[in-house]
């Protein structure tokens, strides 16, 4: 299974919630499918992907949050997934791309590729759902029905350890982020 | 316990009053009346964090939200968060206000806190990040709301050290 294919088959979906991705090879394939305002790509600090998207989901109850994170960053904060699991937002709905490495740098191969189960981690911290998909088709079913629930969900996602040519884009990383703030503050206006 | 109820009562309404409605922290001693509060305000949501440093993306996902959140946390564990801010609040222009306990300076008796003691300014100087002290009552509504105010107005994570002297009655 491809991410980017993922990545296509829910991108209809993600019209109507608030997206953060991880950095390299993810933030790089969704913008590739097409930049919205609703998207921020977190390019650096590791880890903290899930835990904005907590922010996100504790701040605003009433709106949709996806984030799109990663084994090797999700491997660099577990205790996220005991923070989320702790709260559990109904409206947040993590998705971990585990391709068993740290691609982006060279392909290094995680603790996933030795047997670290990332659904089990997720589970035990508490994550009240939790699945791994290993076809496109599960995957868009998985996202569906997690945007659908209300449940904090956690979707680990098998993928291939392959991703685009070059991970640069041509969005500014401060451009992207007053761009996804104005966006939710815009979105707050027109619901009042 | 020789935490001051007083002042952390005086903090906490002045971090109310500058609109602050989410607070992310860890426990240390000097924060438990604090934490205490935030967890018993119907208005203040309050995320009790496996690691300091998730309270960056936190905050930043509060500050996208529009909503003016705060960090509570011990020195150790700014340290703790320093990637966080250079990797995501540095790099991508979010304000934070950072509240921070500063243990292992004058009148420390736990020898375990001292090391981060000598490194805190030291290491908010180096990231430039613009700090100063709550050391006394009188003084800290004013320098919360100053703090708050150049953090949103400079968008740049900005500090103020919770002292012995406001923190400890003894």
């Amino acid at each position: 299974m491809l991410r980017l294919e993922c990545l296509r088959a829910v991108y209809p979906e993600l019209e109507r919630c608030l997206v953060v991705t991880i950095m390299g090879a993810t933030a790089a394939e969704l913008h590739s499918l097409g930049h919205r305002g609703n998207f921020f790509y977190l390019q650096h600090a590791m880890g903290l992907a899930s835990s904005t998207g907590l922010g996100l989901a504790l701040s605003l109850p009433d709106q949709k949050i996806v984030v799109f994170d990663g084994d090797g960053s999700l491997l660099m904060n577990l205790g996220s997934l005991s923070t989320m699991a702790r709260y559990q937002p109904k409206n947040l709905v993590h998705v971990v791309f585990d391709n068993e490495s740290l691609l982006s740098v060279g392909g290094f191969p995680t603790a996933t590729s030795t047997g670290t189960d990332l659904e089990g981690v997720a589970r035990a911290a508490g994550v009240p759902k939790v699945f791994t998909v290993r076809t496109v088709e599960d995957f868009k079913t998985a996202v569906k029905n997690a945007l659908d629930g209300t449940h904090l969900t956690t979707i680990v996602a098998k993928v291939e350890a392959t991703g685009p040519a070059a991970y640069v884009t041509d969005l500014s990383l401060v451009e992207n982020r007053f761009q996804f703030r104005r966006h939710i503050q815009s979105l707050k206006k027109s619901r009042r | 316990m020789p935490v001051s109820a007083e002042s952390s009562k005086v903090i906490f309404d002045a971090l109310k009053h500058c609109d602050v409605r989410l607070i992310s922290a860890l426990p240390e001693t000097w924060l438990v009346h604090l934490i205490r509060m935030a967890d018993d305000d119907p208005e203040m949501i309050l995320v009790r964090l496996a690691k300091e440093e998730e309270g960056v993306g936190i905050s930043a996902g509060a500050h996208f939200a529009g909503v003016k959140s705060a960090m509570l946390m011990q020195n150790h564990g700014f340290l703790a968060s320093i990637n966080g801010i250079v990797s995501f609040a540095h790099l991508y222009k979010i304000p934070l206000l950072m509240l921070i306990s500063y243990r292992g300076s004058f009148g420390e008796r736990d020898p375990w806190q001292t090391q981060g003691g000598n490194v805190t300014e030291a290491l908010l100087r180096a990231m430039g990040i613009p700090y100063s002290f709550l050391d006394g009552v009188e003084n800290v509504e004013k320098r919360i709301r100053q703090a708050q105010t150049l953090a949103e107005s400079s968008l740049q994570p900005v500090a103020l050290l919770l002292t012995r002297d406001l923190m400890w009655e003894e």
